[in-house]
C-alpha cells in the first residue's frame, strides 16, 4: 500500500543509479551525449518539426529520433500512436533499461517528470475539433495518448512490470523534482528500486508561449554572460534506474553513481520570473546540502539551472554566491543548456546525467557559448573542456510557478 | 508506534456550489443537479454539463494580485483550499506553520491552454504573453502558494483521478518525514468544451463537471471527532495484463471486508459501461453507499476530492466509524483509500 508507509528501522538507505539513457540535441545515448557535453558541443539549430515563420525566433535543440524505436513488448500499433514526447521517453527508458539489468516486477514505481506530454497530440486534437468539429476520426487515439500518465504506461508495458505512475508537472524543475522524489521513495523504504527521469519534445504551442514572453533568446543562448539575452528551448529525455544499494549489491549490479541530496522549495515572488535574491534556489541548494550531510564546500561542481534569460541567471548567481559564500571563487560552474538548449520537463534529469557523466569522467562540461562572464557571478563558469577531480556535483533545476529542485550526486569508485 | 494523520480541514467547489455545506445538501438531497448547456463551436446542439455555478460572493482572494487574472480552476482551487485550511491559513502566513501543497489535475488549465493554442494558430506573432504562462499545469498551485505566502514543497501532480489517492499518500509521506508541519491536497478541474467533447468520444452520456475539493492533513487533530487517514492502497495499474475490473478489485481487496456500520463512497456515475468494474467489486459491500459523481457529475480529479470530502464529512457528522473511497480512474488505475475517526482508528 501506499500509505501507511512501511515501517523503517535503523538509517535511510543509500541509492545508487544503474542504468542512465539519455537522448537530447547532441544525439542518443551516454557515449555520444558524453562526448557532446564534455566538448562543449552546440547543438541548436533552425526549427524544422513546425512552422516558425512567424515567430520572432526561430531556432531550437532539435533531437534526432531514431528510424525505428527499441524493440520491447510494445506492438508496432502502440509505436504508431506514440508521439513525439512518447518516442524519446522510450528510447531514454530502453536504455537505462537494458543498461541496469533490471526484470520485470509488480509494484516498480515510474517517477517521471513533464511540462506538457504528448502535447502534439493535443494540439492536433485541437485543430480537427476546430476545423472538422464532426470529424471524430483519431480523436480517441489523440486524447488518450496526449495525456502524461499514458507515457508512463507506456514503460509500463514496455517493459512488463507494474506499479503506480506519479507524475510531477512542475514545469521547468519537473525532472529534477521526479527524480528527487524517486530517491525519496526508496530513502523512505516504499520501495527497492524507482524507474525516473524527465521528457518533453518541442511542440508548437509551447514554442510560441516561450516566444511571445520574449523569453526566447533572437542570438544566441548565452547563460552566465553579460550580454545573454535569453533562452533556446530544446527536447529530449532522460531515464535513470535508482535503486537501494542493497538491492544493487544483491544482484551484483554494476553501480554508476550515488545520489545523495535533494531539496525543493517554492519561489512566490511571481509566476514567471524568480525572486531576484534567488531565496527559493538558495533554500532548496541548503536542503539538499543538509539532506546529503554535505558543506557547500564539498560541491565541487554545479550544473546551473542557467537559462540564458537575464533574470534567472542573475538571481540564480545571487543564490550560488550566498550558498557557497566565500568558496564560490574555486566553484566551477557551468550551464549545459548552452549546448542542447533548455529541455523544460526535461531538463532536470538530464542535467542529473550531465553531472553522472561528469563525475565517471572526471571533467568539467563547459557553457560553450559564453563570451563575457556575468560580473555578479562571484564563481567561475566553466566555458571550455577542462579535467577535473569532482567527488560531489550538484544539479539545480528552476521552473515557472516558482518551483526550485536541487539534486546532488556522488561519484562512484 | 503507529504515527497518525489526521484530516484537518475540507473544502470543496462544486456544481452545487462554493463550499462543503453546498456539496452536503446536494449529496443528502440526492438527486443528479440540473444541466447546463455549453456552446461547442461548429455544433448547433451545445454540449451539457454540469458546472460550478457564480459565487454568491466575488471571494476576497480575487484581490489578490497573483489572482486576479487567473482562470477558474486556480479560483477554485484557492477557494477550497482556504475552506480547508481555515483560520491556519494565518499560520502558514505569519510563517508559524510550514505547508506543503500537492495539487491533483487530470486537464489542468484548459480554458487558457486552449485560448492560448487559438492565438497561436490565428497568429503567433500576436499569441498573448499574459495567457501562456497561466497554461502551465502548476500555476494554480503557485498562486496558491503566493496567496498563503508559502515557500515549502510545492507539487502537482497530473493523471487520472486516482491520482488524487497519490496526493494523499504523498503529503502523508511528507508529514511523517517531518518535511512540512501541516499539507493541503487538491483535486481541480474547469470546465471547457474541449475536456466535454473529448470525454464525449468515450461516452455520450456522461456528464462533465467542475470544480475542486481539499483536505488538510496534519500530524496532530485539531476537531473533535478527528478524522485520520488509515490508508491507501497500492495504484493498480490498468494494462493489458491488468483489467479494470482486475485492478479494481485488487484495490478493494487491500481495503478489506467492512461492515454495516462503515461507509463506501465510490465514484459510480449510474452509466453501466464506465460504472461496471467498480461495481464488480464492490458488490459484496455490507455498508453504506455514497455515490458523489451521480449527483455532481464526472469532474475527474475534482470528483475524486469530492468523495474524499464527502467521506469525511460524513465520519465527521458521527454517521459511521469508518468510510473507504473507491476510484477507478479514467484510464490509468485503481485505488483506494480508507478515513476513520479517531476512536475507530485506534481500536
Amino acid at each position: 500500500m501506499l500509505f501507511p508507509p512501511p515501517q523503517q528501522t535503523g538509517p535511510s538507505p543509500r541509492v545508487v543509479i544503474t542504468g542512465v539513457g539519455v537522448i537530447t540535441a547532441l544525439g542518443q545515448g551516454w557515449k555520444a551525449n558524453a562526448e557532446g557535453f564534455r566538448a562543449g558541443r552546440v547543438a541548436i539549430g533552425p526549427v524544422t518539426l513546425f512552422d516558425v515563420s512567424r515567430q520572432r525566433v526561430k531556432v531550437a535543440a532539435q533531437a534526432e529520433l531514431p528510424e525505428a524505436l527499441p524493440p520491447t513488448r510494445l506492438r508496432p500499433r502502440d509505436h504508431r500512436r506514440m508521439e513525439r514526447a512518447a518516442k524519446v521517453l522510450l528510447v531514454a527508458a530502453h536504455e537505462a533499461w537494458q543498461q541496469s539489468g533490471w526484470e520485470p516486477a509488480e509494484q516498480l514505481p515510474v517517477v517521471l517528470g513533464t511540462t506538457s506530454g504528448g502535447m502534439s497530440l493535443g494540439e492536433a486534437y485541437y485543430q480537427q475539433a476546430i476545423q472538422r468539429p464532426h470529424s471524430h476520426g483519431k480523436q480517441p487515439t489523440r486524447v488518450l495518448h496526449y495525456q502524461a500518465q499514458r507515457q508512463g504506461q507506456n514503460l509500463a508495458e514496455a517493459f512488463g512490470f507494474s506499479g503506480p505512475v506519479i507524475i510531477i508537472a512542475n514545469a521547468c524543475a519537473s525532472g529534477a523534482n521526479a527524480v528527487g522524489h524517486a530517491w525519496e521513495l526508496l530513502r523512505r523504504g516504499h520501495a527497492e528500486r524507482v524507474l525516473t527521469g524527465g521528457y518533453d519534445a518541442l511542440s508548437k504551442l509551447v514554442f510560441a508561449g516561450f516566444d511571445s514572453l520574449q523569453a526566447l533568446s533572437p542570438t544566441l543562448c548565452r547563460p552566465f554572460d553579460a550580454h545573454r539575452d535569453g533562452l533556446a528551448l530544446g527536447e529530449g529525455a532522460a531515464v535513470l534506474t535508482l535503486e537501494t544499494l542493497d538491492y544493487a549489491r544483491r544482484r551484483g549490479a554494476t553501480v554508476l553513481g550515488e545520489m545523495v541530496g535533494y531539496g525543493a522549495a517554492t519561489d512566490a515572488h511571481h509566476l514567471t520570473q524568480p525572486h531576484p535574491d534567488g531565496d527559493a534556489a538558495l533554500a532548496a541548494m541548503t536542503e539538499a546540502c543538509t539532506n546529503a550531510k554535505l558543506a557547500p564546500d564539498q560541491i565541487d561542481y554545479v550544473n546551473a539551472h542557467g537559462t540564458g534569460t537575464p533574470l534567472n541567471d542573475s538571481a540564480e548567481a545571487a543564490a550560488i554566491n550566498k550558498w557557497a559564500g566565500d568558496n564560490a571563487r574555486a566553484l566551477p560552474v557551468s550551464s549545459t543548456k548552452a549546448s542542447i538548449g533548455h529541455l523544460l520537463g526535461g531538463a532536470g534529469a538530464v542535467e542529473a546525467v550531465v553531472c553522472l557523466m561528469a563525475l565517471r569522467g572526471q571533467w568539467l562540461p563547459p557553457t560553450a557559448t559564453l563570451q563575457t562572464p556575468e560580473p555578479l557571478c562571484n564563481f567561475p563558469i566553466v566555458h571550455q573542456p577542462t579535467e577535473a577531480k569532482l567527488e560531489y556535483a550538484l544539479s539545480n533545476s528552476f521552473g515557472f510557478g516558482g518551483a526550485n529542485a536541487t539534486l546532488i550526486l556522488r561519484r562512484w569508485k | 508506534m503507529r504515527k497518525a494523520i489526521f484530516i484537518c480541514g475540507v473544502g470543496a467547489v462544486s456544481p452545487a456550489g462554493w463550499g462543503v455545506r453546498a456539496l452536503r445538501e446536494s449529496l443528502a438531497r440526492g438527486q443528479p443537479l440540473p444541466l447546463k448547456e455549453l456552446p461547442r463551436p461548429g455544433w448547433s446542439e451545445p454540449l451539457r454539463v454540469r458546472a460550478v455555478p457564480p459565487p454568491s460572493a466575488r471571494p476576497g482572494f480575487l484581490s489578490h494580485a497573483r489572482l486576479r487574472r487567473t482562470s477558474p480552476i486556480a479560483q477554485q482551487s484557492v477557494a477550497a483550499a482556504l475552506e480547508a485550511l481555515g483560520e491556519d491559513a494565518a499560520r502558514v502566513a505569519d510563517g508559524s506553520s510550514r505547508l506543503g501543497v500537492v495539487l491533483c489535475v487530470m486537464s489542468g488549465c484548459v480554458n487558457y491552454s486552449r485560448r492560448f493554442y487559438d492565438e497561436v494558430l490565428k497568429d503567433p506573432v500576436t499569441a498573448s504573453p499574459l495567457v501562456f504562462p497561466e497554461t502551465v499545469f502548476n500555476a494554480p498551485a503557485s498562486h496558491l502558494a503566493a496567496l498563503l505566502g508559502t515557500t515549502a514543497i510545492n507539487y502537482t501532480l497530473v493523471g487520472d483521478p486516482g491520482a488524487f489517492l497519490q496526493g494523499l499518500a504523498l503529503a502523508a509521506d511528507w508529514l511523517l518525514s517531518e518535511r512540512v508541519e501541516a499539507c493541503v491536497v487538491i483535486g481541480a478541474e474547469e470546465m471547457d468544451w474541449l475536456t466535454s467533447d473529448a470525454y464525449r468520444l468515450f461516452n455520450r452520456r456522461a456528464v462533465l463537471s467542475d470544480g475542486a475539493g481539499a483536505l488538510y492533513l496534519k500530524r496532530r487533530a485539531n476537531q473533535v471527532p478527528a478524522v485520520e487517514l488509515r490508508e491507501v492502497t497500492q495504484a493498480h495499474l490498468f494494462s493489458n495484463r491488468q483489467t479494470r475490473a482486475e485492478a479494481a478489485r485488487r484495490a478493494r481487496d487491500e481495503l478489506g471486508p467492512g461492515g454495516p456500520d462503515r461507509l463506501l463512497c465510490d465514484g459510480l456515475q449510474g452509466l453501466p459501461r464506465l460504472d461496471r468494474a467498480e461495481e464488480l467489486a464492490w458488490r459484496d459491500w455490507l455498508g453504506a453507499r455514497l455515490s458523489p459523481k451521480a449527483v455532481l457529475g464526472e469532474g475527474l480529479m475534482a470528483a475524486a476530492a469530492w468523495q474524499c470530502v464527502a467521506a469525511i464529512d460524513a465520519l465527521r457528522e458521527g454517521h459511521y466509524a469508518a468510510a473507504n473511497v473507491s476510484i477507478v480512474g479514467c484510464n490509468q488505475q485503481a485505488i483506494g483509500a480508507q478515513f476513520a475517526t479517531n476512536s475507530c482508528a485506534s481500536s
